[in-house]
Parts: C-alpha cells; structure tokens; sequence
C-alpha cells in the first residue's frame, strides 16, 4: 500500500467530515472500550498479568538471534521452509515465487498485518494471482477497494448499509439476486461463497500471532475459523510474520493470548486458536504438503536496535487505538498507511521513515490512556516524544514552530526581562478584552479562535502583582 | 504539623500570565495550613513545550533553572498537574545521561506536589469554603495517568459547604488540548473538546471545576463558543473560598 501519512490533515479534515464514518466509529469508541473493560475486571491479576507479557516479550526481544535460530531449527525439523525477506519487496518475491512454482491461481488469505506491510495483495494481482480474504472484514474492504481502518477490525469504517450495498453488487454474478438486510444472512452468503473459494484455492496465506521457538510452532487467533481453513485445505500454506512474533514457549503463548483476546475484543479468548507445525505428517488427517514461512524484517532489526526497541513487544491487540482519542475522532483511514493509532504513530514512521509518515508522531495530545491500556506496556506516548526528538534533531517539521520553541527558551532563560515583556502583553491583552471577558478572534491564535474563545486574561501577571501582594499581607 | 513547611511555590506561566488568582488562592490555602510559602523570581516555565515538542536542549536548560531554583525548599508545589507531571516525571528522564547531577533531579522529584494532592495528602487540610453550585470535575491526563491524581480533589470538593459533586461521563478521556496539540490540530481538538463539552451538559453541572489551567482554558472557550451557560474555575479557587472574587474563566468583571 502506498503511504499517504504526509496527507494527514487533509485526511483529517475529511473523516471529520464523514458523518457515517463518525457514526462507526462509535463502535470503537464505546462498544470495543467497554467490552475490555468488563473482561479485565473479571481477571484478577490483570496488572500481574500485563507485567508478566512485558517480560516474556522483553526477554525475548533481548535474545531474539538465539530465538529465531531455535524456531528456524525446529520448524525446519518438521518439514517447513523458512525463508528470510529483508524487506516488503524481498517477501512478495519470495511469496510470488512460491505460487508460481504451484502454478497457482487464486490464495484464500486470512488477515495478516504483516500481509498488507509488504503489500502483498497488490504484488499477487500483478502476478495474476486472484487474492480472496477469508476474514469477513478484511473481505468487506477488499470488494471496497480499501485498504482496512483498523488491526483486529478492518472494516469498521462501514456502516451496515454500506456492507449491505456492497455485497448486493459483488454477490450477483454468484447468482445472488436478491439483497439481504440481516447480519445472520449476510453472514451465510458469505459463507458459502467462501467456502468454494476455499476448497478450489491452490494456496493458503496466513499471518502469525505467535512463533513458537520450542516447537517452530505458528500460531493464529480468529473468531471465524477461516485462519484454520486457509492453513490446512489448500496444498500450501504460507504463513507471513514479522521477526516479532516469536516467542520461547507454548506456555508463553498461553499467557499472552489471554492478554491478547481480552485486550483486542473482550473475550476471554478467540473463537478458534489453530496451531501449524509443519505441513502434514504421514499420519495426519489433514494439512497442507508444503508449509512456508516467510520471516519479516521491513525495519525491525533497525528498530530493535534503536531508541524505540521497545514497539517491537506489540502483539497487535489494537487495545491503544479502541482508547485513543484521536483515532476515535478520525479513524485509521487518516494515518495513511497500514497502522493506525498511537501503535501506527510510532511503527509507521519506524518502518517507512520519518519523512515518509510525515506528522504522525506528533498528531497525538499524549494523554497517555493507550499506555494505560496496552498489555504489553508500551511507553507509547514516550516513544512518540523520541521520535519528536528525531524530527527536531533532523530539522524535519514546521520551521515556525521549531524558531518559536527556541525562541522562548531563550527568552525563559533570563526571567527579568520574560516577566517584564509578558507582563506588557498581558497587560495590553486583558485591556482589549476587559469589555467582554474574552476574546472571539485573536490574530495570532488563529488556531484557537477558529472553534473556541480565548479568555482575556486577568490583569497583570502574578509575579507582577506578588510583592504588592506579599506587602499587604505580610506588612 | 508542628514545623513550618518552607514552600517554594511554581506559578506555571500559564497561570502567571492569565490568571494569577490561581496562584493566590494556592498561596492562602498554604499559608492557612502554616506554610512559610516563598515564589522565587527566577522561574518562568517548566520546559514542557520544548520537551513535547522534542527540543530536548531547551527542555533541559529550562529544567535545570527549575531545579536550581527550587532545590532549597522542602517542597516544590504547583497549580497544574501538567507542569508538575514534568518535573516529577520527565525530569529524571531528561537527566538520564548525567548521573551526576541526576541526584539532585530526583531529589526534587521526590519533593514536588501538585497543589490539591499536597494540600489533601500532606496538609490534611480542613476546607472552610461555602459554593452554592452543583459542579462536575475535570481530571487532565496528566494529573489522572502520570500522577494518580483521581480521588483527591473529589474529597476536597466534598468539603465545600454547599457544594454538590456531580460526574460527567468519560471522564478519562483528553479535552483535547494537549498543549501545542490544540493548535497544531485545531480540527481534531475541537472534535475532542466538543465532546467534552456534550458530557458536561448532560450530567447538568452548572460549573465545571479543574486543576489544569490549560484544560480550562480549552473547554471553557469551547463552551462559550457554544453559547453554554457554564462557567469555570480552577478548583483551588474555589476551595479558597475565593470564587466569588473574581470572574470566571473568559467572563468580564462585572
Ligand atoms: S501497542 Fe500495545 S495496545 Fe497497541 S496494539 Fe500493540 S500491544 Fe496492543
């Protein structure tokens, strides 16, 4: 997917225009927010819990050569292929070639981040490749023509109306005459459109949720069961995951996907967790013949070894972007590329450059509520201010802003002449704006007075009026 | 408490340059309690904007003339858990890579209050303030998720004779000014603060009280944009019982 991160405000200013896309929003918003809520508070050791993944994430990030080679071993032992991609282009390659050695026609894909990382549906097309999404929200924003707005639920920029429409003008030419306005409905077509796709599919594309080092173990959590279906009916299933996804143990496994399903959705835990070691053994029932992993780096080893390592525990929960404000005025369609929310404010800009994410770091008011919230414990709001810090120190951002910051840390630090100068502002501006108590339109905060008004100040400053004070009180 | 506490009081530039009877009425409330309350000349900000706003060099000088200042007392208390969140927080940050002077950042951080959790934690101070209003609090985000500051100013309020305390909903969610943000964003922050505002007037507060200037600032203009009869004040004014003093945020002297 191209980025247009540097298009922010414009994006911006057209979700905020969106009156269907703030009504969906809602869902986020409230319905995601509180089903959390009601699940953590089932847990008593949530916070123990959150400390534990930290750990488990952190002390495997600190070992992630020794890991990875563990997981290459083991799932080699098994009859997988690993294969390392350095970067977007490298994993279409190698993912294109596979499917090409099969001849293949169409992949059945489960939702994979990884997957729209390294733009994978584009690179198939151009292959002649037919991409299905099995997911039923990464299918709603396919036959849309876009890209997904959110990790854990793609189309939730759709209202039910525009599903409905969507699937009324897809679903004809399977011989479906006849719209439909139930959910339950929806769902079947749905189902049994997919469920030739699946069975004529040549290739299975998933993502990973976990890696298993101890097993070469790969995990996927879903609520449909179509993560389960892409790995075990086609003859090949290949499975796209960043370098991050490992983990040591199965137990670990256990203990982050408890996290993980309360966090993204509230569940206790998902509907289906499907584990592949492997393509099938000799007495399996089912499973593919050939099971390929094609390891992500797209940045990450420069990542782990930067001030902002610590990103690299997400477990794509997607728990800071349902609490974070911003996205819940905007939607993931605005950040302009695959992440979106606090977690897609610091990953964009780490993975395709801070030129290229353009503002992303600083459209944030650093409330901190994503922090509070991620199972992992990402300082997101932290890494946000490093990045801040790259900018400023590369010079990138606005130079008006830059010029100001600098301008009155000079002036603050020779605190006789700052108090004499705001005190002559301040004097001036609570004069002009004595009549009314504030002020409706101000020239040089323009920004402000656009949607509110601007209190016209008291007086004098404080420290002007402090030793009148002092002396009245004190003799 | 039987020794005077010697206080060195952080105005915030905010509330020097626009309302200043903020820092009055953290000044009484303390000197109230027996505190020997000193506003050394020598401050001016925090430093915040320049470390939001990654100029960490600024960040750091403007810190280090905080610390040197205030050093000498046995407390640093601050109308703004904003400002506060700085030093306390982001200060020891700030000084990671010199260990030397370090110490004496966390010194400093181990003695800086925000007003209402100072004057409720460690005075234990009795409230003698009549306000006839039903009000509703606003928590910052700084206040609410970097220093915990959630119950305190509500048992406080509780004391206010005449007071009723109601909630609004969502009350851990940002108004949208975020320093900076509020005007590097303008569209995004007034989606934030409207919805702010809808919260307030649907738990039917006729006041809305905070302990963040900045936070205010922003609601109130929006309100008042809206044509909302709602008014705002800094909640240590009303705790001083010195509401009726002055006009309320963005209101005239009448
Ligand atoms: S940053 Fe934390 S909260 Fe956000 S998606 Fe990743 S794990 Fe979840």
């Amino acid at each position: 997917m191209q980025p247009h991160s540097k298009q922010f405000k414009s994006n911006v200013t057209k979700a905020l225009a969106d009156p269907e896309l703030q009504k969906s929003l809602f869902t986020v918003k409230k319905g995601l927010v509180e089903n959390r809520a009601k699940a953590i508070s089932l847990v008593s050791d949530f916070e123990l819990l959150r400390e534990k993944a930290k750990q488990i994430k952190q002390h495997t990030l600190s070992q992630l050569d020794y890991y990875l080679e563990e997981f290459e071993t083991n799932f080699t032992a098994q009859g997988g292929q690993l294969h390392w991609a350095k970067d977007a282009s490298e994993a279409q390659q190698i993912i294109v070639g596979i499917c090409h050695k099969h001849n293949a026609k169409t992949v059945v894909k489960g939702k994979s981040m990884a997957g729209e990382e390294i733009s994978i549906n584009e690179a198939l097309e151009a292959a002649g490749i037919e991409p299905i999404e099995t997911d039923l929200g990464e299918y709603i924003v396919q036959l849309a023509n876009e890209p997904p707005s959110h990790i854990i639920v793609p189309c939730v920029h759709k209202t039910r109306a525009q599903i409905i429409e969507l699937f009324a003008k897809h679903h004809k030419k399977y011989g479906y005459d006849k719209p439909l306005t139930e959910v339950e409905e929806l769902v079947l077509q749905v189902r049994e459109i997919m469920r030739s796709k699946f069975l004529n599919a040549d290739i299975g594309i998933t993502g990973a949720n976990f890696l298993v080092a101890e097993t070469g173990t790969s995990v996927i959590v879903t609520n449909e069961g179509n993560g389960d279906l892409c790995s075990t009916l086609p003859k090949v299933h290949i499975v796209t995951a960043g370098l991050e996804k490992i983990v040591p143990t199965l137990n670990d496994v256990s203990m982050l996907s408890r996290l993980l399903a309360r966090s993204a959705t509230g569940q206790e835990s998902t509907a289906y967790t499907t584990f592949a070691t492997g393509p099938q053994r000799s007495d399996d029932q089912d499973g593919p013949e050939e099971m390929h992993i094609v390891l992500i780096d797209n940045g990450r080893t420069d990542l782990l070894n930067s001030e902002l390592s610590e990103m690299l525990r997400c477990i794509r929960c997607g728990a800071c972007i349902n609490h974070c404000p911003v996205y819940g005025s905007v939607g993931g369609h605005a950040y302009g590329w695959v992440y979106p929310g606090p977690m897609g404010a610091v990953l964009t800009p780490a993975i395709i450059g801070l030129e290229e994410a353009g503002d992303l770091p600083n459209a944030c008011t650093l409330n901190g509520r994503c922090e509070t919230v991620c199972p992992v414990k990402i300082p997101l709001p932290k890494l946000l201010r490093l990045l801040r810090v790259r900018q400023f120190k590369e010079r990138k951002g606005s130079m008006i802003w830059r010029g100001g910051i600098q301008l009155w840390g000079k002036l603050a630090s020779y605190p006789v002449v700052y108090h004499f100068l705001v005190n002559i502002g301040i004097r001036l501006l609570s004069f002009l704006g004595a009549k009314k108590g504030r002020f409706n339109k101000l020239l040089l905060a323009r920004s402000w007075t656009q949607s509110r008004d601007f209190p016209s100040p008291q007086g004098s400053t404080f420290h002007s009026q402090w030793k009148k004070y002092k002396k009245d009180h004190h003799g | 408490m039987s020794e005077t506490l010697k206080i060195g009081f952080f105005v915030t530039c905010l509330v020097d340059a626009m309302r200043p009877s903020i820092a009055l009425a953290s000044i009484k409330l303390l000197e109230s309690a027996g505190c020997d309350v000193t506003v050394p000349s020598a401050q001016v900000c925090c430093g915040q904007p320049a470390f939001n706003n990654g100029d960490i060099d600024t960040a750091k000088n403007i810190a280090r003339q905080v610390i040197d200042v205030f050093e000498q007392y046995d407390f640093l208390v601050a109308p703004s858990a904003s400002c506060l969140g700085m030093i306390k927080v982001h200060y020891p940050e700030l000084f990671q890579d010199e260990p030397h002077y370090l110490e004496k950042v966390e010194k400093l951080s181990n003695k800086c209050y925000e007003i209402l959790t100072f004057l409720h934690d460690v005075l234990k101070i009795e409230i003698s303030a009549r306000f006839d209003s039903t009000v509703t609090y606003h928590d910052s985000c700084s206040g609410l998720r970097e220093l915990g500051i959630e119950s305190q100013p509500r048992q406080l309020l509780n004391k206010v004779k005449g007071l009723k305390l109601k909630e609004m909903k969502d009350t851990d969610i940002c108004c949208g000014f975020g320093g900076t943000f509020c005007v590097k964003y303008p569209d995004i922050s007034t989606s934030l603060v409207s919805d702010k505002v809808k919260n307030i007037i649907d738990v039917d507060a006729k006041v809305v009280l905070a302990g963040d200037l900045g936070c205010l600032m922003n609601i109130a203009g929006r309100c008042q944009r809206e044509g909302k009869a709602v008014r705002f004040y800094h909640t240590v004014e009303v705790l001083a019982g010195m509401a009726a003093e002055y006009p309320a945020i963005g209101e005239k002297w009448s």
